[in-house]
């Protein structure tokens, strides 16, 4: 079983459902990257994994636990690190700060953590003094990547980290990305730059309203002549 | 010697009851503030709240004299301050476990806990009229100036007097004590950040495991504890009349939304703007002006004292035109 298995999952924020029976599924330390047009129920689908979705049908375990019924913040404390799409730090607070509050959970002392956050993020070193709204915007989601990473999580959700910054900060973050993976933490990445994301996954999902479209290794998915018409462009 | 008798002057009638005055009111925007931060809503209830805390404070304050207990040269309400705020969170934490909790449960939005605000201000208005009735208290016991006019006219020999009332003082040293300990709370310890950290993006602060019930156990408890002192410093510097209380409802949120609200430093900084303004503007300024050479027919006040609260109103509308943010960027709303 995958250390990450959300299966079937159905439902949406109302009366109509948003997801049409996705499935989701991430290896131990690999990269599993979401791909699809606006619209297509990438966030909904995160916002599901992590439960902030009350779901109709399907099912989510970590590590083979089942975790369906369990809250946010419960989920928080089974293993698992969430970077929402938009409001992902906090602006008045500094750098250090932010990084606290992403360990307020912890009991025990988490200075090895945030220096860990430091090596990986040396930029955050030297603004950690500085509040996190006035960074730019690649280093905001330093900051929205590291305060997720202070609980040490096993799996690690990624809700477009690369949005709004430039191609060099892009590289630059798959790159620490990668880096994070090769420590054994699992990802889960949701992605606008489909190419670039794809070439770093080990399993690409391309989701097209709200369903699993096609699934298959991000090599393939690259390789594969239909996806790259309709969804990479040509 | 006129420019010194017109500095005393100003000293004397603007400058140290306006110093008095701003820091009750920055105290008082800051309980609103810290409110509208993370409650997200404007108390309407505040005003209340600092006579409902002031009175539970002079009734204590009367049982202690009544069993003979006294600070010497300072007044007896200061000792009875602390069971005053005791008591005023006890009853915040009731209210929102009866009242606000439903509305915050629903989601509603924040002109519908204004309104839910307003239903309390009423309930906590009648409340502390049962409790000490509608006429005008003094309750300040103990010594009650540092300097008198005769003094500072034997020490100095100026025609001009001067004088510094201890409830003027311990106002501002009783404010400074309070500010310095909530900026220290919010900056330094767990449940500070974690305040502050829901007040910037409760989302992301419930993600991160911070329990939304004990934030806000807490900002009720610091609020009342803001209110009462507010309240008890105020009725020590002039008087206590549970209507007047109401009235200061008023500055007290011009001062949190000139300031920025939601942003402590604004709040501090905007009571002294609403003091020295509403001093300045109603001080006849005609003895200044003569010190000075210039003798006016007129009193030379530009208000007189009963509209007062113009001024507060002026200033309000003038910065929700302009900077409706506050002069400290505080949450636009
Ligand atoms: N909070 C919400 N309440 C109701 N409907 C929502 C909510 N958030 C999103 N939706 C709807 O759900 C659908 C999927 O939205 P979602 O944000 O999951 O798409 P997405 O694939 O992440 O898009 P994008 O690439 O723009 O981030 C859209 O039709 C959207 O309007
Ligand atoms: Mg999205």
């Amino acid at each position: 079983m995958s250390f990450l298995d959300a299966s079937g999952m159905t439902g949406g924020y109302g009366a109509t459902d948003i997801l049409h029976d996705c499935t989701l599924r991430v290896e131990k330390g690999q990269i599993a990257v979401i791909v699809g047009p606006n619209g297509a129920g990438k966030s909904t689908a995160m916002k599901a994994v992590f439960g902030m979705l009350r779901l109709r049908a399907g099912k989510v375990t970590l590590d083979g636990e089942d975790i369906t019924a369990l809250s946010p913040q419960e989920r928080v404390r089974k293993g698992m690190g969430f970077v929402p799409q938009v409001n992902n730090v906090f602006p008045t607070m500094t750098v250090e700060e932010n990084l606290e509050m992403g360990a307020f959970i912890r009991e025990d002392d988490f200075t090895g953590t945030m220096e860990q956050v430091f090596e990986l993020f040396p930029i955050l070193c030297d603004k950690r003094r500085q509040n996190a709204g006035e960074l730019s915007g690649g280093q905001r989601q330093q900051v929205a990547v590291g305060r997720a990473l202070m609980t040490k999580p096993k799996l690690l959700m990624l809700d477009e980290p690369t949005a709004g910054v430039s191609p060099i900060v892009m590289d630059e973050l798959f790159d620490r990305i990668i880096e994070i993976a090769r420590t054994g933490i699992s990802i889960l990445m949701v992605e606008q730059n489909a190419r670039q994301a794809l070439e770093i996954a080990d399993t690409g999902y391309v989701l097209v309203q709200g369903a699993n479209r096609y699934t298959d290794t991000g090599a393939a998915l690259m390789a594969d002549p239909e996806v790259r018409r309709t969804f990479l462009g040509g | 010697m006129d420019l010194l008798n017109a500095l005393v002057a100003i000293l004397n009638y603007v400058v140290i009851p306006a110093t008095a005055y701003g820091a009750q009111l920055a105290l008082g925007a800051l309980g609103v503030t810290l409110i509208y931060g993370i409650l997200r809503f404007s108390n309407f209830a505040h005003g209340d709240t600092m006579a409902f805390g002031t009175a539970v404070t002079i009734i204590v304050t009367w049982g202690l004299q009544a069993a003979g207990v006294s600070l010497g040269p300072l007044p007896t309400a200061l000792l009875a301050l602390p069971f005053g705020i005791a008591i005023t969170a006890a009853l915040m934490l009731a209210t929102d476990r009866v009242i606000y909790r439903y509305y915050r449960k629903v989601h509603a939005a924040p002109v519908i806990l204004v309104m839910v605000s307003v239903g309390v201000m009423f309930l906590m208005n009648g409340i502390t009229r049962l409790l000490i009735g509608v006429d005008e208290i003094r309750f300040d016991d103990g010594a009650r100036f540092l300097i008198t006019a005769r003094e500072w006219r034997d020490w100095t020999g100026l025609a001009e007097p001067l004088t510094l009332r201890s409830t003027q003082a311990i106002t501002v040293v009783v404010a400074a004590v309070v500010v310095w300990a909530l900026f220290w709370f919010l900056a330094k310890t767990r449940t500070g950040k974690s305040m502050r950290a829901f007040s910037d993006n409760e989302d992301l602060a419930l993600l991160s495991g911070i329990n939304p019930n004990r934030v806000v156990a807490v900002t009720w408890i610091i609020a009342a504890a803001l209110a009462t002192t507010a309240g008890v410093l105020y009725g020590l510097d002039k008087s206590f009349k549970a209507f007047n209380y109401f009235q200061l409802l008023l500055p007290v949120f011009a001062a949190a939304i000139v300031g920025g609200l939601g942003n402590p430093l604004g709040a501090i900084a905007g009571g002294f703007i609403i003091a020295f303004s509403e001093v300045g503007v109603t001080y006849a300024w005609k003895k200044v002006a003569g010190y000075l050479g210039y003798n006016a027919d007129g009193l030379l006040q530009l208000l007189s004292t009963e509209y007062k609260f113009a001024v507060s109103f002026v200033i309000l509308i003038i910065v929700l035109l302009f900077k409706p943010t506050g002069l400290f960027r505080g949450k636009s709303f």
